[in-house]
């Protein structure tokens, strides 16, 4: 194997792209939950597997940052080892699963427990940036609507879930109003995870690669999760214990562990489980 | 009486037909008028022109809104223009389908309106969704069905349902009764009629048929290659037309 410092610019991106990433975040940070769209660019790896989160990350990264990469909460799963390796080899950046020794953590479907600090940045993958999506698949008409502030839409996407289940069962991607301006796709964290990113003092930062659009919360940014009077948003999870740490107030996964169909619940952040076990 | 839309000279040129050719035309409140004409001859499109969803070449349309202010249509800004669409105007088309969002059920297309305008109370919206949809003679256990199992006279309905919950004073018809059959276009146009009169809107109605257009219409527009070409109280229009083409349109009418 060659030297990666001589086949790849620091972090695999040419400078140039990242200054393009770096205006686009930029302009995202000064709006807060607009999407901006920016020049993705092809990413050695396919579409669905972060690729706009790894640029915002490529752009992010300084020699000194410590970086950490969840998928679904989790630092082993496939999508987060691929990531962090791929980061390893490129940038040489020193990597760690411990979310508070971390400066830049990379994130699919999940905000870690432990709650974030100023000095960190969050970076999601997101799939779908458009929250308004499946109610209104032209895009020319989705982007007048968040101009002109027209957001009914949004609602009877929640009428519609009540009238059909009792509830809101938008379980995940639950829609947010941010800085009570821009109706934001928080990307697929299920909506227990909604809370922390309300006043959170880590910059969080969102990247989507397919649909070359990047957005972002600054910290300290008020986040609300958008519900009805009378059916007010709940940060839902399984009503049950962690099985490996014994927590009760943290997002848990159910896994099925034979062929019997026995099932166990446990932590979804394995660091945060970790760190209560010991 | 007053008025409550004024529309000038209005020009819509497509290439180098004229759909609409300087044409002028004045709604007063609680008015329903009639435009007929055969296909081609610029209905939809004057239509279009005074429901700003097409902007035209030439001309000056203004509207009196609730507040009684007259607003310039074509130089207000689109917010605003937008805000008028979902509050005091209503446009019902010909095909349900470009008028609802076949996706969402009964009660969440009636709901949309009141939602866009601020509306955060699940009950509250399901009770006037409720109220309205038995307005409209659907029955309100179908409240959660899709539109799209529903029969093509009931998806009109819905639509009607849908654009008059935020009681709007001024609607725009194209052809509601099109590809109905003659018994439930009958039944629709009752409806339509009764709601007309109940709530005082002020109606423009475009249609190539006739009967629609005097069981309907207070006065009527007929046009024809984008002029217009006789105008006055139906009944008048009707049973003595003056202009040749008129005269041909009434006289082609299939008795029975």
């Amino acid at each position: 194997m060659s030297n990666s410092e001589e086949d790849f610019n620091f972090a695999y991106l040419d400078e140039q792209t990242k200054r393009m990433i770096r205006r686009a975040l930029i302009k995202a940070l000064c709006i807060p939950g607009y999407q901006v769209p920016f020049a993705s660019r092809e990413m050695p790896m396919p579409y669905g597997w972060g690729t706009g989160g790894v640029q915002v990350t490529a752009a992010c990264l300084q020699e000194t940052d410590v970086l950490k990469v969840i998928d679904q909460g989790s630092d082993d799963t496939t999508n987060a080892v691929s990531i962090r390796k791929f980061f390893e080899r490129v940038a040489g950046v020193k990597t760690t699963e411990n979310t508070g020794k971390a400066s830049v953590i990379q994130t699919r479907h999940r905000i870690p427990e432990q709650v974030l600090s100023e000095d960190q940045i969050l970076v999601y993958q997101v799939p779908i940036p458009e929250p308004l999506r499946f109610l209104e698949p032209r895009e020319t008409e989705t982007r007048v609507m968040h101009a002109l502030e027209e957001y009914g839409l949004m609602h009877v996407k929640l009428y519609e879930d009540i009238s059909i289940n009792g509830e809101i069962s938008t379980a995940y991607a639950y829609p947010v109003k941010v800085n009570d301006r821009y109706i934001m796709d928080p990307s697929p964290t299920p909506k227990f995870d909604n809370p922390k990113m309300n006043f959170c003092p880590a910059i969080q930062l969102f990247g989507a690669g397919r649909e070359q659009r990047i957005y972002a919360v600054p910290p300290y940014t008020k986040v609300i999760s958008l519900d009805f009077e009378d059916y007010p948003f709940e940060a839902s999870r399984a009503e049950k214990t962690c099985e490996i740490c014994g927590a009760t107030n943290t997002y848990l996964d159910e896994v099925v562990i034979d062929d019997k169909g026995t099932r166990m619940f446990s932590c979804s952040d394995s660091d945060y489980c970790n760190s209560q076990k010991s | 009486m007053e008025q409550i839309l004024k529309a000038k000279a209005i020009n819509k040129k497509f290439g180098d037909v004229y759909a609409c050719n300087n044409l002028s035309i004045e709604l007063y409140t609680g008015e329903v008028v009639g435009i007929v004409g055969e296909s081609g001859s610029g209905k939809s499109t004057l239509l279009n022109c005074l429901s700003g969803s097409l902007v035209p070449d030439g001309g000056n349309i203004t509207y009196l809104d609730r507040d009684n202010n007259w607003l310039d249509l074509l130089s207000l800004p689109e917010p605003r223009k937008r805000n008028l669409l979902r509050t005091e105007w209503a446009f019902v088309h010909q095909n349900p389908r470009d008028g609802l969002r076949m996706a969402v059920s009964a009660g969440g297309n009636i709901g949309e309106r009141l939602m866009a305008i601020g509306y955060r109370n699940y009950s509250q919206i399901r009770a006037e969704a409720t109220e309205w949809i038995e307005k409209v003679e659907i029955d309100a256990i179908r409240l959660d069905d899709k539109p799209s199992i529903f029969s093509g006279g009931m998806q009109q309905r819905l639509q009607i349902a849908k654009n008059l919950i935020t009681k709007p004073r001024l609607i725009f018809m194209d052809e509601p009764t099109g590809g109905l059959d003659v018994s439930v276009q009958a039944r629709l146009l009752d409806l339509i009629r009764s709601l007309v009169r109940e709530l005082g809107l002020s109606v423009i109605i475009v249609t190539h048929d006739l009967a629609v257009a005097r069981f309907m219409a207070n006065r009527l527009i007929v046009m024809k290659n984008g002029k217009i070409v006789e105008t006055g109280l139906t009944d008048q229009v009707l049973d003595d037309p003056q202009h040749s083409y008129t005269q041909l349109l009434v006289s082609s009418i299939l008795k029975v």
